[in-house]
């Protein structure tokens, strides 16, 4: 089951973005959004799209989000954001988006 | 749009599945490096493959870390040396200095192999080939990075029987060079019949004549999700089996296309071919032999396991070619002893003879791969043992290659360890009956009828 939070059509996404996606793996506890979200914020970028279940007991978070305005290179970016899920005790990690699409699409 | 189900498929591949590009190889000419004064020639390679390739491991490393997808090998490969050093090499020994210059630039770029220290005596050997073979042993011996190979035979030349009688010889004087380290030279040594030129796998690889001045290939891996996608239609019948290899060679094809192009792109050299081969490691679940035995088979080596590897091999292939148009190199599934646990278990158990091996090669992508061997073997048997290789790919029109390694001191029941990727082998039993006239004949086996086309 999914439950998307953001119905944003993905018609709306301009050509100059670069999309990339981030996904949470963990056990649940209060401020997992929000600790990723407020380290998304600070490093301008832009999330498009939240979705978020319990997969196999596991809190499972997928974000769509937009990197190209962000000040800082895609490496410490996703750095950073795997030092802030090892201080929640989840595991984050930010991909580009094309190996999904690629992967998963004709 | 992506969803986290998939999302969660793609990265359970990576994480659990062991899934990862295996290498990313670019190809170099040489072609314009040639000189007639062996030091020239000597800077020049230096200097085109440190140009060409500087950027290779750092753009790897950075296409990594933005898709999370490990790519264990950046690697290099090169104009047949056979053909570069012809005017400045007049003895082995100059061709073992060009053999050390190519490793200096393999580790000055970072890359962990150089292939292309090769010589291509399909139908017959010129002069500087038969130096540069004559050189592999010290070459492999005085070097680290570099991986040899000697195409012997194809469809459409029949089978050079002198440089197979040769190349037992050297296979021999290999393993005496690096006895030391049981006999690991011969690991990096690999004897083909129909060699393509565009293969990104060592110890096989070269940049062959009809490519262009640089391209970069890319060798996809994956056996433990095809294992894993096994796993979830155990007891179905053979059409859900096909299809279910077909769909995950898919997926996984996709992406070595995806870091192909990105590799491509950054390093602005054009994208040359997608090898979608199965390669295992000796890691538990990265298995080939794990995957034929999950599809019924009590252990490789039992019956069934021909029919078997030739469904897998068929079906990969079907399901890569609808994932990228540039389909190349060996494109199958290898089944090297040493690199992979089940067949390690398989030939330590005793189910599993090089006859069986064999047999398999002939519905596979390449051959007997990294098999050690008694150290006391004849160089005759090792040749003999070529020739039929060589025979199954001619008649096939397939590419067929022998990588044994007779490990000097080492007899059947002991193991021999390489280390890393080359993982470690027990030594196999070989057919100790003589075929060492036939051998010693010496000429040509001409090329079967069906390679007269024309």
């Amino acid at each position: 089951m999914l439950y998307p939070i953001s119905y944003r059509s993905w018609a709306c996404y301009t050509a100059d973005m670069q999309k990339a996606i981030l996904s949470v793996v963990g056990k649940d506890r209060v401020g997992i959004i929000a600790g990723i979200c407020t380290t998304l914020a600070k490093d301008n970028v832009n999330i498009l799209e939240i979705s978020q279940t319990i997969m196999d007991g596991f809190f499972t978070m997928m974000l769509v989000c937009d990197t190209d305005k962000s000040p800082k290179e895609f490496h410490d970016l996703a750095a950073e954001l795997d030092e802030v899920g090892e201080k929640l005790g989840v595991v984050v990690k930010l991909q580009r988006e094309e190996i999904f699409e690629k992967m998963q699409r004709i | 749009m992506i969803d986290l189900r998939e999302v969660s498929e793609t990265n359970h591949m990576i994480e659990k599945e062991m899934l990862d590009v295996r290498t990313i190889t670019m190809g170099i000419s040489l072609l314009d490096c040639v000189d007639s004064d062996l030091e020239v020639l000597k800077r020049n390679i230096y200097e085109k493959i440190t140009t060409t390739a500087k950027d290779l491991v750092a753009v790897g490393k950075q296409i990594e870390d933005e898709y999370a997808i490990p790519i264990v090998n950046k690697r290099i490969s090169v104009t047949p040396i056979g053909l570069i050093g012809g005017s400045a090499c007049k003895t082995s020994e100059d061709y073992a200095q060009i053999a050390q210059v190519l490793d200096k630039a393999a580790e000055e770029v970072g890359v962990n192999f150089i292939g292309g220290f090769s010589a291509l005596p399909a139908k017959g050997m010129t002069r500087s080939e038969e130096l540069l073979i004559n050189a592999i042993p010290q070459a492999m011996a005085l070097t680290e990075h570099l991986c040899a190979s000697v195409n012997i035979g194809s469809t459409r030349t029949g089978i050079n029987m002198d440089a197979v009688k040769l190349m037992g010889e050297i296979i021999k004087e290999t393993a005496e060079a690096t006895k030391d380290h049981d006999s690991i030279g011969c690991s990096k040594l690999v004897v083909l019949c129909n060699a393509p030129d565009d293969n990104p796998f060592m110890a096989g690889a070269f940049h062959g004549v009809t490519e262009s001045d640089a391209v970069i290939n890319v060798g996809v891996s994956g056996p433990g999700v095809i294992k894993q996608a096994l796993q979830c239609v155990k007891g179905k019948d053979f059409t859900t089996l096909c299809e279910t290899v077909k769909r995950t060679a898919f997926k996984v094809t996709r992406l070595g296309q995806l870091v192909g192009q990105e590799a491509s792109k950054r390093l602005g050299v054009p994208f040359g071919i997608l090898d979608l081969s199965l390669a295992p490691t000796p890691a538990v679940g990265d298995s080939i032999a794990e995957i034929l035995e999950s599809m019924g088979l009590e252990e490789v080596g039992c019956p069934g396991t021909t029919a078997a590897l030739a469904l897998l091999n068929d079906q990969v292939k079907k399901g890569g070619i609808m994932a990228s148009s540039s389909v190349g190199g060996l494109s199958g599934a290898f089944i090297p002893v040493s690199e992979d646990h089940g067949m390690i278990a398989a030939a330590q158990s005793g189910g599993l003879r090089i006859e069986k091996l064999e047999a398999m090669t002939s519905v596979c992508s390449v051959g007997l791969d990294m098999i050690a061997i008694p150290g006391d073997t004849p160089a005759s048997t090792i040749s003999g043992i070529i020739a039929d290789e060589a025979a199954i790919g001619m008649v096939n029109q397939k590419t067929t290659a022998v990588r044994v390694i007779p490990v000097v001191g080492k007899h059947v029941g002991d193991t021999a360890q390489f280390g890393g990727l080359l993982g470690y082998a027990p030594i196999m039993p070989v057919n100790t009956k003589s075929c060492k006239e036939f051998i010693e004949r010496g000429g040509h086996i001409p090329a079967p009828i069906h390679s007269f086309k024309n």
